[in-house]
């Protein structure tokens, strides 16, 4: 029999498997970055996923990003439904070959004996209509709960990828729970139980919950968020109409300050549906006018440096 | 003579697709073999989620030389032309200008010869070319790359740095060329991929690679290593074992060989496991706990044969365990818990929503841009439920209300987050608010036929609604004009042409179409109005009764012609010719399928006879006859022919005979008596085949002349009372 070392013991508490999948990808070489801070809906509008999928420079990243979905708000009372969650999210450029063994091996880091456990890569195309985005991959599933999505990203912001970057994305509450064996998100151990000041997730976060749950469904000011999203757009459209050199002649594109703005009328788009505004056939123009943004922000980043822009535009 | 063992190794294929994937790879693979000069004596392919396999056995060793000849340009040709000539069989673009300057008998292209012949006055090249046999390896290669680089994959992605497209990142090749002499490596790469004899296992249970030598070899060992190769083998492991274990406990799994095929498509080695539902659910409708289970989980349902309701489910995983499952099964237990609770939710928020309030919500729910709401057609379908009622022998008031509430459930949580219960829901929901029976079974049943073979709804209320559905919706899309084309039928007109077709005749209802199509094409032109769709200056005066009845009709024509081509395709299968179909549709108002049919089946009946057969021939012979000499004097003999004019015997009978005919003919189409009918024509034939024989049509006197050619005509009325003649083939 084969004995199971210290770190594969089961984990304890929520933070202690962010603490393994930061230190399993740290030691495969990705760049442990910190959350962006700002509002997002998903891991996938950090700029280190969004922009660094595109353009020819390699890149490896990894980091949790904090995410936000006003609709999914619950008051804090539904066993694994938040309308603040984290994500936990690999980018790998060039995918390597071997990118299904690294994923399988975090799993195992996290405590996941994938000789007890059924496995599976399920078909699942992502795609991210506000990002102008697709890939092909698969959601993963442990005992026939999803607890990855797979995505080889084929476009972003309309672009083609070459090359093409391998995304894991981890719904982190989703997975602890599963790993801790809790069954309400809000009675999960943040820290760990031993600790002198045991806290649970509901101790976090169960009151935000209700905050913000209040505030995305009854209280927010629509006309108010309505004008910010108009000021986010044109903001945005300004800044990439700007002339590529700054006063001093300095060649300087502002492709992430405009970004910026997508993602801000990103999510105050997300809060005006929670609020119940957006009526189906308003919902497609809205996406429509965000995945604009998208592109253009896409369209000026391949002309930088980092987008991998290697002569003069 | 070799055997070919060919398996694509990858990363997970989409259960969906494998079996498509498996075809096509034996398809293209073979056709390029078989057009490449190969011919081999079996093939055989498979899939699993991570590999397609193709074995090719007695495949030839090499190809045989070719000889062909192809015709180039005249030798005056201009110079471009000869170039274009010379490239085309082989030259290079370098060297084409030059060799084109040359003298015929001095053009050099490896393995071909340039001939100048004579040909209808001039001389014309050709090209002599002779193709070598090639080694079966070599065109191995060549296809098998050919195939990979095109293969129609429903999606396919890049991956890495590389440019090739594969369904997911492919990973290995095994290539094999297998003689008894030994197996060997077909030697190519594509993409840095290059092809090898290794095969691996089962991704946990046995993940390293192995060598194989053959297809045997590799079957056999890929058991060993925990995957089974043939899908099928693999679908008849798990029912077999699914259903031992469901018998063990008298329970009985549910038959679902779509669902079935998945699950195949999604294991390598299938370890069946089976699980009870927990108590707090057993009481959701069993439609919705197998939905979900097999929606979310891809789990098989088990139900109690006793009781009927699904009590257990089938969890298939692709792994054994030390623990024999335990860890799987209670994990996935978990997932349907929190599926399943969703459901209880759904469900208990549904029945406290009263039906009429969930259809007031569809009134703010677009139907079609130009058709207007739900809301609005469901109002349209109610009052046309009510109007055909009578004529299927529905209560009026039940079908207007069954029609109302049919769609309600498009509204409830359970159908939003499941679409494919639409209808079953409706029906419990129905149940439960206490609606009468009919008007719960018309919600579960209005949305039937959905094809050409599934159920056709017969209790009266549930018909009512289901025709009025289905005319309603033909009706507003041919009122906006989108009628489907070639193979573009986006909205399942023909479908629901279809549905109306067997909902008629499978229950002998008699409905007059044009009559039920007006009122619903009037109400769909109006809501295409109130939908602003149409500019008002396009549409005639809604007001003027009589320019709207007149464009209504119009289009209720067109569509009734539709019918009648569905009507075609429907009896087709059914082995009746559509000119028999045209025959009976073309004596005009035949808007009555049910009718219409039975005519048609009789003449059917009819025309199979050695009488029909001679008497249609004798039609023909009057029709033609006719038809010349009316073009001929540029005058219809359309007048009554007299019997006192009729100089032979013959004649006479035959003036005897279509009164006799006629006589019998109109009371039996009266009383809708086809045989009778078709039978009073089979009278005619021995007459009409005299009166060819003894009797001249033209004859001397222009009086009998014209009289004759009376006399034709009215043989050609008196047949066409009972069926189009003419239409009639062959």
């Amino acid at each position: 029999m084969k004995t199971e070392s210290m770190s594969n013991a089961r984990p304890r508490s929520f933070q202690e498997i962010i603490l393994r999948l930061q230190s399993y990808w740290a030691a495969r070489g990705c760049a442990i970055l910190q959350p962006y801070d700002m509002e997002v809906g998903a891991g996938t509008f950090h700029p280190a996923t969004t922009l660094r999928a595109l353009g020819s420079r390699p890149w490896a990243a990894a980091y949790v990003q904090p995410s936000r979905r006003p609709t999914d708000g619950r008051y804090g009372e539904n066993p694994n439904r938040l309308q603040h969650y984290y994500q936990y999210q690999v980018l790998i450029k060039p995918s390597p070959p071997d990118l299904q063994e690294l994923y399988l091996g975090s799993l195992d880091a996290i405590g996941i004996d994938t000789a007890l456990h059924d496995i599976r890569f399920v078909e699942d195309d992502w795609e991210s209509p506000t990002l102008g985005a697709w890939g092909l991959g698969w959601e993963v599933w442990c005992d026939g709960m999803e607890v990855s999505q797979f995505t080889y990203f084929q476009q972003v912001g309309g672009h083609d990828c070459h090359p093409v970057s391998g995304e894991l994305t981890y719904g982190l509450e989703r997975l602890a729970m599963y790993v801790l064996g809790v069954d309400h998100v809000m009675e999960m151990p943040f820290n760990d139980p031993g600790a002198p000041i045991p806290l649970t997730y509901g101790d976090v976060f169960r009151q935000t919950e209700q905050e913000y749950s209040r505030w995305n469904f009854d209280v927010a000011d629509t006309a108010m968020l309505l004008g910010h999203f108009e000021d986010a757009e044109r903001e945005c459209r300004r800044i990439l109409d700007a002339p590529r050199a700054d006063r001093a002649g300095r060649e300087i594109v502002m492709a992430h300050p405009a970004y910026d703005q997508c993602i801000k009328a990103s999510h105050l788009f997300n809060l005006l549906d929670a609020r119940g505004v957006i009526s189906v056939t308003e919902r497609q123009a809205y996406i429509g006018r965000v995945r604009a943004l998208a592109k253009a922000c896409a369209d000026a980043f391949v002309t930088t440096e980092a987008g991998g822009s290697t002569g003069a535009a | 003579m070799p055997d070919l063992l060919l398996e694509l190794f990858s990363e997970e294929i989409p259960a969906r697709m494998q079996g498509k994937a498996a075809d096509d790879l034996k398809r293209l693979v073979t056709d390029g073999l078989v057009e490449r000069g190969l011919t081999y004596a079996h093939a055989a392919a498979f899939a699993t989620p991570r590999r397609l396999t193709l074995a090719i056995e007695g495949l030839s060793e090499r190809s045989a030389l070719r000889r062909e000849e192809r015709k180039g340009p005249r030798l005056d040709a201009p110079a471009k032309a000869r170039e274009g000539f010379l490239r085309a069989i082989g030259a290079s673009e370098a060297e084409a200008a030059a060799l084109a300057a040359k003298p015929v008998s001095e053009i050099a292209i490896p393995g071909v010869r340039v001939v100048a012949r004579p040909e209808k006055k001039s001389e014309v090249l050709f090209a002599l070319i002779e193709r070598p046999g090639r080694e079966a390896a070599e065109i191995v290669a060549e296809t098998v790359e050919a195939v990979i680089r095109a293969f129609p994959w429903p999606k396919s992605m890049r991956w890495g740095a590389g440019s090739l497209r594969w369904v997911r990142p492919l990973r290995s090749i095994l290539c094999l060329l297998t003689t008894e002499a030994g197996a060997e490596v077909v030697p190519f790469g594509i993409d840095g991929i290059p092809a090898g004899n290794l095969a691996r296992g089962h991704r946990f249970m046995a993940p390293d690679a192995f060598a194989v030598s053959s297809f045997e070899d590799y079957e056999a060992k890929l058991a060993r290593a925990f995957v089974i190769l043939d899908p099928k083998d693999r679908a008849e492991r798990i029912w077999h074992e699914a259903t031992q274990l469901a018998f063990a406990q008298g329970l009985e799994v549910i038959e679902d060989k779509g669902l079935l095929a998945e699950i195949a498509g999604l294991v390598e080695w299938p370890v069946v496991l089976m699980g009870r539902i927990a108590e707090p659910f057993l009481h959701l409708p069993p439609e919705v706990l197998s939905t979900s289970m097999k929606e979310h989980q891809k789990f098989l349902s088990v139900r109690d044969p006793g009781t009927g309701r699904v009590t257990g489910y089938v969890v298939v995983a692709n792994r054994e365990t030390a623990d024999d499952g335990a860890a799987i099964l209670a994990g996935n237990a978990k997932v349907l818990a929190a599926r399943l609770s969703d459901a209880v939710f759904f469900w208990e928020n549904d029945l406290r929503t009263p039906l009429d309030a969930m259809t007031g919500k569809l009134g703010a729910v677009t139907f079609h841009n130009r058709l207007g709401t739900q809301g609005a057609r469901i109002a349209r379908i109610a009052a046309l439920a009510r109007e055909i009622a009578p004529l299927v022998k529905a209560d009026p008031d039940l079908a207007e209300r069954a029609a109302k509430l049919a769609k309600a459930d498009l509204a409830s949580q359970m159908v939003y987050e499941f679409p494919e219960l639409q209808g079953v829901m409706g029906k419990y929901y129905a149940e439960k608010a206490g609606e009468d029976g009919a008007v719960a079974l018309a919600a579960e049943q209005h949305y039937s036929p959905l094809g050409p073979s599934d159920f056709v709804p017969s209790e009266p209320v549930p018909v009512a609604v289901a025709l009025a559905d289905k005319l309603d919706t033909l009706t507003g899309f041919w009122a906006i004009d989108e009628k489907p084309t070639g193979s573009k039928d986006p909205f399942a007109l023909r479908r629901a042409a279809l549905g109306v077709i067997r909902l008629l005749l499978e229950n002998g209802i008699r409905l007059p179409l044009t009559r039920v199509l007006l009122d619903p094409v009037r109400r769909n032109r109006a809501a295409m109005v109130a939908a602003g769709a149409v500019p008002a200056e396009d549409v005639p005066d809604l007001s003027n009764d009589r320019v709207e009845r007149e464009c209504a009709l119009v289009l209720a024509e067109d569509l009734l012609s539709f019918f009648a081509d569905r009507l075609k395709v429907y009896l087709r299968d059914q082995g009746i010719r559509h000119d028999v179909i045209d025959a009976a549709y073309q004596l005009g108002g035949q808007d009555d399928l049910t009718l219409l049919v039975a005519r048609v089946r009789a003449l059917s009946d009819f025309l199979a006879t050695r009488e029909a057969a001679n008497l249609l021939q004798g039609y023909r012979r009057a029709v033609n006859i006719l038809e010349a000499e009316e073009k001929k004097d540029g005058v219809e003999y359309s007048l009554a022919p007299e019997p006192k004019l009729a100089e032979t015997h013959e004649e006479g009978a035959l003036f005897d005979a279509l009164d006799e005919a006629e006589a019998a003919i109109g009371p039996a189409l009266g009383r809708e008596n086809f045989e009778a009918a078709m039978s009073a024509l089979a009278g005619l034939r021995a007459p009409i085949d005299d009166f060819f024989e003894t009797t001249v049509v033209n004859a001397p006197s222009a009086i009998i002349r014209r009289n004759r050619l009376c006399l034709l005509n009215r043989i050609r009325a008196v047949m066409n009372q009972v069926a189009i003649f003419s239409a009639v083939e062959g």
